[in-house]
């Protein structure tokens, strides 16, 4: 059946991948090749890009405009028992021109909160598109239901987990200051780049607010299958938790 | 001052010089968010003709942020050519824009040191696209450091070869790559991922041992922050160039922590341990809707405050200066429209300063802007005459996350625009087999060609 496929240019192995005519010498170009995922030894047309190269950067481009302008799966958070809110922001088109509103809740949708989650737990978990859906969809199943399962086994108590739709980190700041947990957690879609449109970052704060500066905020960045696996950075999550906990601070006061 | 006027029946009335530039502005998402943006397309219209009749010394006597207040004002204010600003002062805004349309370069270039970033701002939201081209094309401004960019029939390429680890040898793999490509000229610039004063040291001297083996006539700079580079050089790393970013007004400068005392110390201390000839060598580099983003644009659209970038960039006679236009992200210039526009209207700006102007032609993926636009916004850049552009493989930059230029892109912009690289560079490419009557050889694009013997 897949002799009717055209060749798969998404799943080229890129690594020592070298498509210059008639290099002056091929092994120099495969060893350079390796040290970098930088789009090297592409050879050309004229002086524009061969086809193969330009088709494979347009198609990473095109995930990584679909991963900012998709929406997560409901289903996915449903699953996992997230109660579902929205940031002041009413569509994608808003919350990509207005970080400011995408930082904040109505007050109806603070009352919901404040009334439908657990108060004062050590560890409340977020969960927030940002700038990446499938960020989520493709990441949160695997390390949500690992970070619930390690923090218990270290006998913290955990928050009812809340999925933020149009959500910016500082979204974080406002769910602390509703429900006092001692550490809050967002998991964010990044801003993707053409090498993944699946980077997941988790945002972790001690007493989050909105009057402590950025600077408050410890982070663990590229979390995906092809950077750092879900399950490893709930681990590493867990043992900041650790720390944090002992040292009663996070960000730049927090030496790890 | 008038400062109202009436457009199809309808009165528009502006509080200060600083509402008049900002309504005056083209549509740009960052104006819309700091809330100072006209409302509709027709006010922003009544603006541009309030401010085509303010005249310069409105505009020089009404700076947006105050003297008093704000040291890049004072930069701005005090380095003003009182005999070249009383040559203009009276004529207005609308008067200026026919100046610099109508006349030669020579013309412009005598009043163009009596121009505050106000003034130069100002002009230029009363231009379109093309009337910022033509005018862009007649200001020459070249600078010289080992080598001299800007000068006609030139259009150089900055090398970026950027890597998420500041691995040595992936670095050298992508300037081995660039340079096959004739890219590089500008100089060869990392933006390194560990800002450390080792780091900085060891990659300086592996661009200058690269350059000195295959005798490169060009430029190398790590882009650390000032003061890192200022530890390197009192270290004797071997710097061309000195970088920083900046910003146009106080507040946003001492959120990329420096100061004008801090820069003064720095160019200072270049002058006396830089390994180039000069007597051209800072590097900067700014983007419209930098001071918004850290607070300190202080009410003023995004426009003026670049304009200023360029006041307070001249005050250190450099080597460039570029705009990476389309790296801030959409909530300051939502679409490939607005990066265009910006773009344009930064080189005009940093040129009619009289600073040598780049442009970092690119995007980001939650833009609403595509490869073409990339490439549109290259091609009349390079009719515009800019200086130089960014080098990088194939357009995707695996640090930085975003897409700028490409290797080939830089050749491609000299080819359609009869444009070559700076002339002893291209000697050396000719030498190197990779450049023949101002193109590109079937050879070129072979970065293999550097891990032979020299030749």
């Amino acid at each position: 059946m897949d002799q009717d496929l055209v060749r798969d240019i998404s799943s080229l192995d890129l690594t020592e991948r070298v498509t210059i005519n008639q290099p002056a010498d091929l092994q120099s170009c495969v060893n350079l090749k390796k040290t970098t995922a930088a789009r090297i030894c592409v050879g050309k047309a004229g002086t524009r890009l061969k086809t193969e190269t330009y088709l494979r950067f347009r198609a990473d481009h095109a995930v990584a405009m679909d991963a900012v302008w998709s929406e997560v799966d409901e289903k996915v958070v449903d699953q996992l028992g997230f109660l579902k809110v929205q940031s002041l922001c009413k569509n994608k088109d808003e919350y990509i021109t207005r970080p400011d509103l995408g930082r904040r809740f109505s007050n109806e949708t603070l009352k919901l909160i404040s009334e439908n989650c657990r108060h004062d737990a050590d560890v409340q978990i977020i969960a927030g598109d940002g700038l990446s859906s499938p960020a989520i969809t493709s990441n949160l199943p695997d390390i949500y239901p690992m970070l619930m399962d390690g923090l218990k086994e270290k006998g913290y108590t955990t928050g009812d987990p809340i999925f933020v739709k149009f959500a910016r980190v500082a979204t974080m700041d406002r769910i602390s200051e509703a429900l006092h947990a001692k550490i809050t957690i967002i998991l964010i879609g990044e801003r993707p780049g053409l090498a993944t449109g699946e980077s997941l970052s988790a945002y972790m704060a001690y007493e989050s607010s909105t009057k402590k500066p950025e600077s408050q905020r410890t982070v663990v960045s590229n979390i995906h299958k092809n950077g750092m696996p879900p399950v490893e950075a709930g681990a590493q999550i867990i043992s900041i938790v650790d720390a944090m906990m002992e040292a009663k601070t996070s960000g730049i006061d927090l030496k790890l | 001052m008038k400062l109202k006027t009436r457009l199809f029946g309808k009165t528009y009335e502006f509080r200060s010089v600083r509402e008049v530039l900002a309504k005056a502005n083209e549509e740009k998402s960052g104006d819309t968010l700091a809330g100072i943006a006209a409302a509709d397309a027709a006010e922003r219209i009544a603006a541009k003709v309030v401010l085509a009749d303010l005249s310069v010394s409105d505009l020089r006597n009404h700076p947006v942020v105050d003297y008093e207040t704000d040291e890049v004002t004072r930069v701005i204010q005090d380095g003003v050519d009182e005999e070249a600003y009383k040559k203009i002062k009276s004529i207005t805004l609308g008067e200026l824009r026919e100046f610099i349309l109508a006349s030669p370069a020579a013309a412009i270039e005598e009043i163009r040191d009596g121009l505050t970033a106000e003034v130069i701002a100002g002009v230029t939201k009363l231009m379109s696209n093309l009337d910022i081209i033509v005018a862009s094309k007649k200001l020459i401004v070249p600078a010289t450091c080992n080598t001299t960019i800007g000068l006609p029939g030139t259009l150089a390429s900055r090398l970026q070869p950027n890597h998420p680890t500041d691995s040595f040898e992936g670095v050298m793999a992508s300037v081995f790559e660039g340079i096959s490509y004739a890219n590089g000229d500008a100089l060869i610039g990392l933006n390194p991922a560990i800002d450390t004063v080792e780091q900085t040291d060891k990659i300086l001297r592996a661009f200058r041992d690269f350059m000195d083996k295959w005798k490169i006539p060009t430029q190398n700079c790590v882009l650390s922050h000032v003061t890192t580079q200022m530890e390197a050089l009192k270290k004797g790393s071997p710097m061309d160039l000195m970088f920083q970013s900046i910003a146009g007004s106080q507040i946003s400068n001492t959120a990329f922590g420096i100061s004008t005392a801090l820069m003064d110390e720095a160019y200072e201390l270049m002058k006396e341990k830089k390994s180039s000839k000069g007597p051209n060598f800072m590097y900067f580099e700014t983007g419209q809707g930098s001071e918004l983003s850290s607070e300190g644009h202080h009410d003023a659209d995004q426009l003026v405050m670049e304009a200023r970038c360029y006041g307070f960039a001249k005050r250190y006679h450099p080597y460039c200066v570029n705009t990476v236009v389309g790296f801030i992200g959409p909530e300051y210039l939502y679409d490939g429209a607005q990066v265009i526009r910006a773009g344009l209207e930064d080189h005009f700006m940093g040129k009619l300063t009289g600073i040598p102007m780049g442009c970092d032609v690119c995007y980001t993926n939650h833009m609403k802007a595509s490869q073409n636009d990339l490439e549109n916004l290259g091609v009349l850049l390079a009719s515009a005459g800019v200086n130089y552009v960014m080098g990088i493989p194939a357009g995707d930059d695996i640090m930085l996350m975003y897409q700028s230029s490409s290797y080939h892109d830089a050749a491609a912009f000299r080819e359609t625009s009869g444009k070559r690289p700076m002339r002893e560079f291209e000697k050396r490419m000719e030498e190197l087999g990779i450049m023949e009557d101002g193109q590109l050889t079937e050879r070129a694009g072979d970065p293999s060609i550097f891990t032979q013997e020299v030749k």
